[in-house]
């Protein structure tokens, strides 16, 4: 017996006959009253072994949710072990009506459940293949890119011009506060890490060459690269992707319009255009940031610090770094647009393809700025 | 085709042949066979998750099926040439389940684009077909609204225009009557039938509505999952009364019989 408040589960047996055993539910069976174990009725049952029929009856049975149902369903395990018959007239309908909707024969036939866990070997090879197919889908990619590209440059591209204006100032002039907040701040941060060592040698003058020099050079294009990667290139993803989802991409398709030259080749563009002129921007920023740290703390005159940047920034730096925001550009934009892609047709997959974009962007713009870095110092720039 | 016809054999339309499709190596429906006369409205029916929308995937050429053909007038879609392919495909017209209305463009714009794209109509008078095709689908005055400003049957029926920008030969239709009210369905087939009948359009509706199957059905084929492929073919209506399969039957009349 199982008894603790009035209004809980109770259960208790009895035997009318040798070979029949009934099983009393009584109280409430709530999801929030503990469940009775089902052992209790296994033990009643090896008790007495000449058990072949279990009965219910459920007259001081009040309330029952699932709960009941879950431990009924206990009970059929244990006397399907025991190969003991179950009647179950004595159960409320609702709970006859409801055991026969989950029993197995009202299940779907034809398609089986997902089988189970593969071995290790399996899933190294399904993942290598993926691997294989991602990679070969993602120089498709580029590839079906590259030609969208030489189309446009034979001015026999296909797409709205009004788009590439909207991508133009969403991914441009909209970026301008946020980029220069962070140059500004990075700019900062390099003038105070540079000072301190220089102010040992009494050399703070240089902090305007190593503000100067890093923010034109690579940090003004790394920068403005990650903001956009974040800000824009989560954004192409996450359009390109929702548009997936709802069927518009293959709407564009059955038109014949080619969402490469459509979708992607203005968000490139844009990117491309845009990028060396945020990056320009961060780079001023950034000098003014180091300016600001220069004059207010390290006691240099504002036109001492201005010579001296424009001693020490050639215009090679500057070239170089304009070539990397425009690699940049490129980079993230594809990478936006190739995740938005991919995109599976669901909400979640269009939170994975922006979160891949992302890092695709960030980690595609870290290994760029490798690449450049090496190749400059070989030919000498 | 089973189903036989008068003297006058209809012009054929759309020819699928031995098509198997799925997705990698998973095959979904295997050895259909079935023909589209023009003029017909084709419904290609069965349970919820069989395929229908992936067949018909296949035949408006979003997806590469395993193995097989579909020709449209006698001419190969899947063995063609690009252009062989954009020729066919300009004479089509889609109607998605979700509509597919490009959200970041206006009604007219979207209406309009196809347009664009394959004439060298001028503005003005792009603009007047754009509102005429707006008209035909009972959304005249709402060439500047935005789909996300529209309910989900308005949607419908500018999705419509759209397919039918370009005058086409066929119409395709994915699950016409799905998120709609029995009436706003009912309207949608009855615009269907319209158009059918007054472009001369060929229509191949892809739907499990046994109210709009019986409507607007001339003709269909029947898909089925456990054997994978089509069991059934010919006019819906003398199916049920003629059909001996019991899954075609359980399907007509909702399991009832």
């Amino acid at each position: 017996m199982h008894t603790k408040k009035q209004n809980d589960s109770k259960l208790y047996f009895s035997h009318p006959s040798q070979e029949t055993l009934v099983v009393h539910l009584g109280g409430n069976w709530l999801l929030e009253t503990p469940l009775p174990s089902v052992e209790l009725l296994e033990h009643e049952i090896q008790l007495t072994a000449t058990v072949r029929t279990v009965n219910f009856d459920a007259s001081n049975l009040t309330i029952w949710d699932s709960n009941l149902l879950i431990f009924l369903s206990k009970v059929f395990d244990v006397c399907t072990k025991y190969n003991i018959r179950i009647r179950m007239e004595g159960l409320p309908q609702g709970v006859q009506k409801l055991l026969d909707l989950a029993s197995s024969k009202r299940q779907r036939k034809g398609i089986t459940g997902k089988a189970g866990k593969e071995s290790f070997l399996i899933r190294v090879a399904d993942t290598t293949f993926d691997f294989i197919q991602t990679s070969k889908d993602m120089l498709a990619f580029i590839g079906e890119a590259v030609l969208a590209f030489g189309k446009l440059l034979c001015g026999r591209a296909n797409f709205r011009r009004t788009d590439l204006m909207n991508v133009i100032q969403e991914s441009g002039a909209q970026a301008i506060p946020i980029v220069s907040l962070i140059s500004l701040l990075v700019g900062l941060i390099f003038a105070f890490v540079g000072a301190l060592q220089l102010k040992l040698f009494g050399a703070q003058i240089y902090v305007a060459n190593i503000v100067g020099i890093a923010m034109v050079r690579v940090m003004g294009a790394i920068m403005t690269g990650i903001i956009m990667a974040g800000r824009t290139g989560a954004s192409f993803a996450a359009q390109i992707g929702t548009m997936q989802v709802n069927e518009e991409v293959d709407a564009l398709k059955t038109l014949g319009i080619s969402p490469m030259e459509f979708l992607v080749l203005p968000r490139m563009l844009a990117l491309v255009l845009m990028m060396p002129l945020l990056c320009l921007y961060a780079d001023l920023m950034g000098i003014i940031g180091g300016m600001i740290v220069g004059v207010f703390m390290l006691d240099l005159d504002f036109m001492e610090y201005y010579y001296q940047t424009k001693s020490a920034v050639a215009l090679t730096h500057l070239w170089v770094g304009l070539f990397h925001s425009a690699v940049f550009g490129v980079l993230i934009a594809l990478s936006g647009c190739l995740r938005g892609m991919q995109c599976g047709r669901s909400a979640s997959a269009v939170g994975s393809a922006t979160t891949s974009a992302v890092v695709t962007g960030i980690v595609s713009i870290i290994v760029s700025t490798a690449i450049i870095t090496i190749v400059c110092e070989v030919i000498g720039i | 085709m089973s189903e036989k016809r008068g003297s006058t054999v209809p012009e054929a339309k759309i020819v699928v042949r031995d098509l198997d499709m799925g997705y990698g190596s998973f095959v979904l429906m295997s050895g259909m066979n079935f023909t589209v006369s023009k003029g017909d409205i084709f419904i290609i029916m069965g349970g919820s998750g069989c395929g229908k929308s992936t067949l018909l995937k296949v035949i408006v050429g979003l997806l590469e099926p395993l193995h097989g053909q579909v020709f449209y007038d006698g001419v190969s879609f899947w063995e063609g040439d690009p252009q062989q392919k954009a020729r066919i495909m300009r004479k089509i017209g889609v109607l998605y389940q979700s509509s597919a209305l490009w959200s970041s463009m206006t009604l007219a714009e979207n209406v309009a684009l196809p347009l664009e794209q394959y004439t060298d109509l001028s503005k003005g008078y792009i603009r007047e077909l754009v509102s005429l095709k707006l008209a035909l689908v009972g959304l005249a005055g709402f060439e500047e609204f935005y789909p996300s400003e529209i309910s989900g049957g308005m949607r419908k029926r500018a999705g419509l225009a759209r397919a039918m920008a370009l005058d086409p030969d066929i119409l395709f239709f994915d699950e016409p009557s799905a998120g709609l009210d029995p009436v706003s369905a009912r309207l949608l087939d009855d615009l269907i039938r319209e158009l059918r009948d007054s472009l001369g359009a060929t229509v191949v509706v892809v739907t499990h509505e046994l109210q709009s199957i019986f409507a607007i059905g001339n003709n269909s084929v029947f898909l089925d999952p456990d054997t994978k492929t089509i069991i059934a073919s010919g006019n819906p209506k003398r199916l049920l009364a003629e059909s001996k399969d019991p899954k075609v039957i359980n399907f007509l009349t909702r399991g009832e019989r």
